[in-house]
């Protein structure tokens, strides 16, 4: 039996920014259907990572392939047209400040479909109820809306153009734990609903119990010896928290250990 | 687990010029393919309606009453300057000639591309910059819109079609300034000062004028969206690239003008050769 094509895959991918390496020689398989949640600590690449995988950013060197093809031998206009299965929930949720919740949500279909407005204002209330909110707030400008609700109009955009992968970074970030657990419930009710292959960035342990299938940490490159793997983990929720690696065990149970001394001494 | 020894960085003077000229380069690099962009953004067709009109009332109308302000009082500090001068030679009745000559070909239009750098300018580069540290520019590109195209060449076509309207505006309210001071308080016959007006001022001032006015909307909008698009992280990086723009735009501005000076004065010699002789 062959074993399936991935259906995202970064392989040995460098990623430099100046002189300063964030990313070296990473390998990730993504396989259709699986939620993927990466973790970290801050600056290690997670956010980086999803970038690269959504093409928003080049490799320095190796290969991002989608469906096992090289994204570079991709052409751009065809890119751009590949790029629209996926769906990305930004970390501030990066609604544009100038439209309304509507206009916010209908981008997407505006830019790229030839829908009559009827049919686009069905998909938009659709996308919005599926997010819990409902369609009084279209008028309401992202100002006006309070973080969980900016965070849920934002998957409710990213979800209009019903796309087959989902990339979520720091989805929870800045919330209470009620709207943490609510849009934890939503990624997990977007992967039961619909065929979709899912990547979530996060620091919350509650978001990695709820919706991982697979957990995969990385290292800063900084802090690694030089030929060491950056991948320090891959493998269930249950597995982590059970890690042998000092590493993984003082991140996913949030202990400072002697972070604190290394960080003092570097200053 | 020990961390990977790296060599502590050479720094001589002659590292740091190196590097300054290495930046210098790559910022030239980097503006000149930004433009490159834009002239893709710009063939690939014309943006929609609803993102050009509202770039247009933002950087166009709301534009007026701050150039006309400054064209009004120009025109005046050009009399109250030019009156104590002429009137030493006794030729104070040529004073609509000296302003209104100065203005439609030099003042009006870098005075109307200073007000757009400062207002407009700063404005553009501000918002985009914010757009690009909370990710607006990145998300734009995820729904699959051309950044360039959406926000870079809508900002770009009303800067270069409506500065040349505000320039006239700022040349009116100049003109119009600038002949109610010396008529009215300076005491200046106003037969004489609208006459040496019209008697000085070609029609190829005035499109030399417009001409350059062009120039310097397109230099605004190309330095303002790159400084946007290139902003530092946070509130620090964005304030800075408003600064910079104005900076950079203003430099820019005064540069092309010199240049543009030169070109239009030779291209002049070249169409009408004959020496210009005050009568």
């Amino acid at each position: 039996m062959t074993a399936p094509v991935p259906k995202l895959a970064l392989r040995d991918v460098d990623r430099r920014f100046g002189s300063q390496s964030i990313l070296r020689g990473l390998s990730i398989d993504v396989f259709p259907g699986e939620t993927l949640v990466l973790i970290g600590e801050s600056g290690c690449g997670k956010s980086l990572t999803l970038k690269l995988i959504m093409d928003l950013l080049a490799p320095s060197s190796g290969v991002v392939a989608w469906d096992g093809e090289d994204v570079a031998t991709i052409p751009p206009r065809e890119r751009t047209r590949r790029r629209l299965r996926f769906g990305y929930l930004f970390q501030g949720a990066a609604l544009f400040d100038s439209l309304s919740v509507y206009e916010n949500v209908a981008f997407g279909l505006k830019q790229n479909t030839d829908l009559s407005p009827d049919r686009m204002q069905e998909i938009v209330a659709d996308r919005l109820h599926e997010v819990g909110l409902s369609d009084a707030i279209c008028d309401r400008k992202p100002a006006q809306l309070s973080g969980g609700q900016k965070k849920r109009v934002a998957l409710a955009r990213a979800l209009a153009l019903m796309p087959e992968v989902m990339f979520y970074d720091e989805p929870t970030t800045g919330l209470d734990p009620i709207m943490t657990d609510v849009i934890n419930e939503l990624i997990v009710q977007t992967s039961r609903s619909r065929p979709v292959t899912s990547i979530v960035v996060t620091h919350e342990m509650s978001t990695v119990r709820k919706v991982a299938d697979r957990v995969v940490m990385l290292y800063p490159t900084s802090r690694l010896d030089e030929h060491e793997s950056q991948v320090i983990f891959n493998g269930t929720a249950a597995e982590a928290f059970e890690s042998e690696d000092p590493r993984v065990l003082q991140f996913v149970l949030g202990q400072a250990g002697d972070r604190l001394r290394e960080l003092e001494a570097a200053r | 687990m020990s961390a990977v020894a790296t060599r502590p960085p050479i720094d001589t003077p002659v590292h740091a010029l190196g590097r300054v000229i290495l930046n210098a380069v790559s910022a030239v690099g980097d503006l000149t393919l930004f433009a490159l962009a834009l002239a893709r953004g710009l063939v690939a067709g014309a943006p929609r309606r609803d993102v050009l009109l509202p770039a247009m009332y933002q950087i166009g109308v709301l534009s007026v009453p701050v150039v006309l302000i400054t064209g009004a009082f120009i025109g005046m500090v050009l009399a109250v300057q030019g009156f104590d001068q002429l009137r030493m030679m006794h030729m104070e009745s040529r004073l609509g000639s000296v302003i209104n000559v100065s203005l439609v070909k030099e003042l009006g239009p870098v005075l109307a591309a200073v007000m757009l750098a400062g207002r407009v300018g700063c404005a553009i580069a501000a918002e985009l910059g914010t757009m690009r540290v909370t990710e607006q520019i990145d998300a734009l590109r995820a729904l699959g819109a051309d950044p360039i195209r959406y926000l870079v060449v809508p900002r770009f076509l009303a800067c270069v079609l409506l500065i040349p309207t505000l320039t006239v505006l700022g040349d009116a309210t100049g003109m119009l300034g600038g002949g109610i001071f010396a008529t009215q308080v300076l005491g200046i016959d106003d037969f004489y000062f609208w006459h040496h007006t019209f008697r000085f001022i070609t029609a190829f001032d005035f499109l030399s004028g417009l001409f350059k006015s062009v120039f310097f909307g397109g230099t605004i909008a190309v330095v303002a969206c790159h400084r946007g698009f290139h902003c530092g992280a946070g509130a620090e990086g964005v304030g800075r690239a408003a600064t910079e723009t104005f900076v950079l735009s203003f430099v820019l501005i005064l540069a092309l003008d010199f240049m543009l000076g030169i070109l239009i004065g030779t291209t002049y010699r070249l169409i009408w050769p004959a020496p210009i002789t005050i009568a």
